[in-house]
């Protein structure tokens, strides 16, 4: 049950997604800060947590989870270290996805050439 | 010296301009399109052999003005000058592409228009005596200006219906006094117009008022009428542009659809090959130009064409700017020679 | 033709741009979002396989949604060197993008391209180009939103 709630639910915001993309002509960079803005703020309101109970990977893999991830280690550093935690949360959280992806493309930057589109 | 100046904004030779040879080097999804086989040479390796997708433009560029020359007969040193450009930034693909050549050069950037900017200047050059053989030389490629203009190659976007596909491709033609089996008797300078539009994935339709402004003016600086044509052709307008095209032209009592022919909808198969409404980029009327527009025109099939490449004067940072795309098209009537 | 005054100029581009709105062919998008809905809808249930496997391996939720993170962008990152993200992307459209790995695709892409400018002009400055805002963003909207938090907890708002 819990995959097809994921399967659904990320598959339902993408298909979301897909209509701003095809109406705006917004560009991927602006559709990307526009999911992770969102999410930080849907998270921080508290309508992120009762969706990732619901649908798991479907809400926490799309963008918007990314800015969950990143208000929730906000949230604690600010708990935990007061004001000088509004300047360690936000990379602390997203510390994983941030560092993969650099750390990943980099090296995969050792071993692939540019190739044409096909 | 008679004036050859006609109307507002065009010229007509009194001593037609001679095409010596045309030349055209292509990479291998042009080779795959239905011109395929009329190209000079088709490169199967993007890279040209070479490091980046800059370096590959380059390359392409100096062979295929190696080609020209070959086939005009002529050796580099008997090239007075060459006009050259390409769509990227400081116009680098013809820097260093022609460095080793050591012929005279001046370098243009017209976007996709340039080659019937090279043209243009380069018969204006020879008509005026400032050289024997001249050489219009004019490059793209797909992996270049993709990255001066859009996304890295390796980024999973969707290209929108109204996009054209970046051909690469290079097309290269002499000029001279005489010598040759078609020539250039006339050419329109083209202003720049813009309508206001904003959208980069739809380039058509931000040059098909260039192009239809150009046309208007050529037609009435000549007195002529598209009848007088065998064929009117556009550098790379597309599928959509070609459309706002004849309706832009109907609004103001013109009618091409006969003898219109778009480079950009010649050189892929828009359904086969996956380019949605056509080819475009400097390399696209060039190599069109050279391989399939010329031919006919030496062999008298087409008496006389008039050739209107067009190109988006956009760069990355008037798109981030929100600047509108400004179109031009700059027309050069071509015809067969004569017998004297 | 005379001279045109700001505002007629103005209303011209706006009927040129409403012209060409109607000239221009779209894709489908229902098609297209249907396209949209079952590649995305599938990234996540490879997200929540991996969760579930880690959950099996004793992990807690945060440590297995960083593996879940990291196994996609792995994924992802592979993809792209092969050329095959972009064909998922164009595919997919937003199905793509929306899910991290789109996010992983723009830094790989970047980071392969740009290779040939160099290591530091080349890869350093540009496999930022795509993803660059959202970093900034995402920290930033975070911080905005933990300034108010911090001012609220401060007022005794929250215990």
């Amino acid at each position: 049950m819990e995959y097809f709630n994921a399967f659904w639910v990320g598959g339902l915001i993408c298909a979301l997604v897909q209509i701003l993309v095809d109406k705006t002509k917004m560009m991927p960079g602006r559709i990307m800060v526009l999911l992770v803005c969102t999410g930080a703020i849907l998270s921080a309101v508290g309508l992120f947590e009762p969706l990732v109970d619901y649908a798991g990977a479907g809400a926490s893999v799309p963008l918007i989870g990314f800015g969950n991830t990143l208000w929730k280690g906000m949230k604690e550093a600010i708990d935990a270290n007061g004001f000088i935690g509004l300047f360690m949360g936000g990379f602390t959280s997203c510390a994983v996805g941030v560092s993969a992806a650099l750390i990943l493309s980099y090296i995969a930057s050792w071993i692939f050439q540019p190739k044409m589109k096909e | 010296m008679t004036t050859q100046t006609k109307g507002r904004q065009s010229i007509a030779f009194a001593q037609p301009v001679s095409i010596l040879s045309g030349a055209s080097m292509v990479g291998q999804k042009e080779g795959e399109g239905p011109l395929g086989d009329l190209f000079d040479c088709i490169c199967q390796d993007p890279m040209f052999g070479t490091e980046s997708w800059e370096q590959a433009e380059s390359t392409m560029q100096k062979e295929t003005a190696q080609l020209a020359l070959g086939k005009a007969g002529l050796t580099k040193e008997q090239i007075r000058m060459i006009f050259a450009g390409d769509l990227l930034a400081q116009s680098i693909a013809s820097s260093y592409g022609l460095v080793d050549l050591e012929i005279p050069v001046y370098g243009l950037y017209g976007a996709c228009s340039t080659m019937g900017e090279a043209l243009s200047l380069a018969a204006m050059a020879v008509a005026g005596g400032y050289g024997e053989y001249i050489l219009a030389l004019t490059s793209s490629h797909f992996g270049s200006a993709e990255k001066e203009f859009r996304f890295p190659l390796g980024y999973g976007n969707q290209r929108p219906l109204s996009a054209t596909w970046t051909v690469t491709g290079s097309g290269a033609c002499v000029l001279g006094r005489k010598g040759g089996k078609a020539c250039i008797t006339g050419l329109t300078t083209g202003k720049i117009i813009d309508y206001g539009l904003k959208d980069s994935m739809n380039m058509g339709a931000c040059m098909a008022p260039a192009a239809c402004d150009t046309i208007l003016r050529h037609l009435q600086d000549f007195c002529r009428q598209p009848e007088d044509y065998d064929r009117i052709i556009t550098g790379d307008l597309g599928k959509i542009g070609q459309r706002i095209l004849f309706d832009l032209l109907e609004e103001k009592g013109c009618d091409i659809r006969q003898q219109h022919m778009d480079c950009g909808l010649e050189i892929f198969d828009a359904e086969e090959q996956d380019t949605h409404a056509g080819g475009s980029g400097c390399g696209c009327a060039a190599t069109v130009f050279a391989s399939y527009v010329l031919p006919k025109v030496e062999t008298g099939e087409w008496k006389r064409v008039l050739f209107i490449p067009t190109g988006a004067l956009l760069s990355k940072v008037s798109f981030n700017e929100g600047q509108t795309v400004p179109g031009i098209a700059q027309a050069v009537v071509v015809e067969q020679e004569r017998k004297a | 033709m005379g001279k045109m005054t700001q505002e007629e100029k103005q209303k011209k581009a706006e009927e040129y741009e409403q012209y060409v709105k109607e000239v221009t062919p779209t894709h489908s998008l229902p098609m297209n979002m249907a396209k949209a809905f079952l590649v995305g809808g599938l990234i996540c249930v490879l997200g929540q396989i991996i969760l579930h496997v880690a959950g099996n391996y004793g992990l807690d939720t945060k440590e297995a949604g960083s593996w879940c993170s990291l196994l996609l962008i792995f994924g992802s990152v592979l993809l792209t060197g092969c050329n095959i993200y972009p064909k998922i992307g164009k595919f997919a459209g937003a199905g793509a993008l929306v899910p991290i790995t789109g996010f992983a695709n723009s830094v790989a892409a970047s980071a392969i391209e740009y290779k040939k400018e160099g290591q530091v002009f080349g890869i350093g400055c540009k496999i930022f180009t795509i993803a660059g805002p959202v970093v900034l963003y995402g920290i930033f909207s975070s911080w905005l939103l933990g300034v108010v938090y911090y001012i609220l907890k401060i007022m005794g708002v929250f215990v």
